[in-house]
């Protein structure tokens, strides 16, 4: 890929390795760290049962709202819960949605996009009005409406996500594809015969993707944030079930017993400046002329 | 340059300006029909039902009161006729009754709109001054303390959680200093002024009561910093990355050549030309900020509008719903109509081509 050459390119003017390795630091450093602070997130929400120090979902009363000790390094919550045990049970929740919200969207809006930005015509006029129509939803009150209607819990509130969430990516996409069609290598895909399907799905695709991924990628904090927003709202997770926005909420009104709140919220921030922080990694690669800037 | 704009698609290819202006505002006001059509039928496919969120639950068991809940609230017309009834009310400037409220819709709305476009446009010019400023230096000063700065506050501000950034504020500026006032729109303590706007920092200073006027400025600086926080952090972004593309152009080159000092060739060539994508940005941001206040003004018990729309959401309050769609659509489309306008006005090219 060109984003590879010219990165090779680029180290290999570097004289010595101490230069090359401050050029790396400086370049993807960031990069670096937002891809370590997400993996450990990632282990945290894997080996949950494992790790965290207390069971989830036992309550003790008489150990309500304890600052952080020893005992509990993050306190206790108004149930005498582990808030500590519960961020780290949060990121399973958290992690998951965001990478199934995305996920599926990007997937299905990326594809509708591609269609639509191939076949040209009035096909494509009737599947971006599609699209546009979707688009003037601020996402938030959809969702809200949406998840409100078919009722609490998380099955639910992704659903309504998925319904707001693919647009951005059909555009993306659309644009990317009228950007490849009239590519040499399409007309001489054309040429040895293959079929639409094939030149849009194994030709175009994988030399369009790159933007993509960016946005999917960039994407993630915000699918996490959204979430998490509905979930402090009540339209998220069924409650004892451990989520960072719901716990957020719960915390909301203990501005003296401030860490019952403030944990689960720099966990969501931690997690999505480390996507933030991957994304534009992703995108300096992808784009040597981004990378000068 | 293709340019794809909210929900009015590109813009660019009429030869006049007032054909391009009559054409836009006919395809505008046909996705203000088209997205009341998708939430009317988004709300009534879906299976939740406002009879057994609005009345109890022995009421709900109660065939006769619910045919009689039903039938007042058109609940049991075909679904065509429903939507026929909306829109023929729209036109006569009526959007129902709200079933939450009791009250007609655009009565809820004209009363709570007034506190949200407050609170957001204090909110967006802090966003705007603070952050347009801020980009400037950083593209200018690259990869000093202030470009550090400035990518740190974006990246906070686009990252942090609104409500866990509402929280922290109130709980370390309210809670632990007691420098800023609690959540409310004016003290329990203040009585409001005669309502002429319905905006408190306008109808106070009319009413030449300035202590009101401060006490409902104090009750805004929390919120309004809240709610611009992820603004600011697009908006310095946008702005930073859009001064460095500029600065890259030969154009600063030649006038680099030409020995114009720094200051002309920041303010008269580089900025000028970065303004575009932090127009669109802008415009975009303003119209997410009047309807993204859902968060804010829930936890800042702020009477606007976003605490009404979560209140007709979780109620599944059909009318209210559809009403407020249909400002907030008018309110997409018209702020995106006036970001293609002042392109225009800022590219010649764009009202040219």
């Amino acid at each position: 890929m060109s984003g590879a050459e010219a990165a090779l390119l680029a180290a290999s003017v570097d004289t010595g390795s101490a230069g090359r390795r401050r050029r790396w630091l400086r370049r993807y450093g960031m990069a670096a760290l937002g891809g370590a602070v997400i993996a450990l997130w990632a282990l945290a929400a894997l080996l949950a049962p494992w790790i965290a120090p207390y069971p989830s979902d036992v309550v003790n009363v008489a150990g309500r709202l304890q600052p952080p000790s020893a005992l509990h390094w993050l306190g206790t919550d108004v149930l005498g819960r582990d808030v500590l045990t519960r961020v780290i049970f949060g990121a399973r929740t958290s992690l998951a949605v965001g990478f199934v919200v995305v996920l599926l969207a990007g997937v299905f809006g990326s594809l509708f996009g591609a269609v639509a930005g191939y076949v040209r015509g009035w096909a494509e006029e009737a599947l971006m009005r599609v699209t546009d129509l979707v688009f003037c939803f601020p996402p938030i009150i959809l969702a809200m409406a949406i998840a409100a209607a078919l009722g609490i819990g998380t099955r639910n509130t992704v659903i309504a996500m998925l319904v707001v969430w693919w647009p951005k990516f059909a555009r993306l996409a659309r644009s990317l594809v009228i950007g490849q069609r009239s590519a040499e290598y399409v007309a001489a895909a054309q040429a040895i015969g293959f079929g639409p399907t094939h030149i849009l799905l194994r030709q175009i695709v994988p030399n369009a993707i790159g933007p993509l991924i960016v946005l999917i990628t960039l994407d993630l904090g915000n699918a996490i944030l959204v979430f998490a927003g509905l979930s402090f709202l009540g339209l998220g997770v069924v409650p004892p079930t451990p989520e960072w926005g719901s716990m957020v909420s719960e915390g909301r009104e203990l501005v003296n017993q401030w860490w019952v709140a403030t944990f689960p919220g720099l966990a969501i921030l931690t997690v999505v400046i480390g996507f933030n922080f991957v994304g534009d990694g992703i995108r300096d690669w992808l784009d040597p002329h981004a990378r000068r800037r | 340059m293709g340019i794809q704009l909210g929900c009015l698609g590109s813009i660019g290819n009429s030869p006049l300006m007032l054909r391009y202006l009559a054409s836009r505002l006919i395809v505008a006001a046909l996705m203000v029909l088209l997205a009341t059509l998708a939430i009317f039928l988004i709300s009534n496919m879906v299976p939740g039902d406002p009879v057994l969120t609005q009345l109890g639950d022995i009421a709900a068991n109660n065939p006769e009161m619910v045919a009689q809940f039903r039938h007042k609230w058109g609940l049991d017309l075909p679904l065509w006729d429903r939507y026929w009834i909306f829109l023929t009310g729209v036109v006569h400037g009526d959007l129902g009754v709200s079933i939450g409220s009791q009250r007609p819709v655009l009565e809820d709305i004209v009363q709570y709109a007034p506190a949200t476009v407050e609170l957001s446009t204090i909110a967006f010019l802090l966003a705007l001054l603070v952050g347009l400023p801020l980009g400037v230096l950083a593209a200018m000063k690259r990869d000093s303390w202030i470009d550090h700065l400035a990518r740190t506050i974006s990246l906070v501000g686009v990252s942090a959680p609104t409500f866990w950034l509402a929280f922290v504020m109130l709980a370390v500026f309210y809670g632990a200093l007691e420098w800023a006032p609690g959540p409310g729109q004016i003290s329990a303590s203040t009585f409001p002024p005669p309502t002429v706007t319905g905006i408190m920092l306008i109808d106070a200073p009319l009413a030449g009561d300035w202590d009101t006027f401060w006490d409902a400025a104090s009750h805004l600086v929390l919120p309004s910093i809240v709610l611009a926080a992820s603004t600011l952090g697009l908006i310095t972004r946008t702005t930073r990355a859009a001064m460095l593309e500029s600065l890259s152009q030969d154009y600063i080159r030649v006038a680099r050549a030409k020995g114009l000092t720094r200051r002309a060739i920041m303010l008269g060539h580089a900025l000028p030309n970065a303004l575009l994508p932090v127009v669109t940005l802008g415009g975009l941001a303003y119209a997410q900020l009047l309807t993204g206040t859902v968060l804010t003004e829930s936890i800042f018990s702020w009477p606007g509008l976003g605490r009404y729309t979560f209140q007709s959401a979780i109620r599944l309050d059909f009318p209210a719903i559809m009403g407020i769609t249909l400002v907030v659509a008018a309110i997409y489309v018209l702020i995106n109509l006036l970001v293609d306008l002042s392109y225009a006005a800022l590219d010649p090219r764009v009202s040219r081509r």
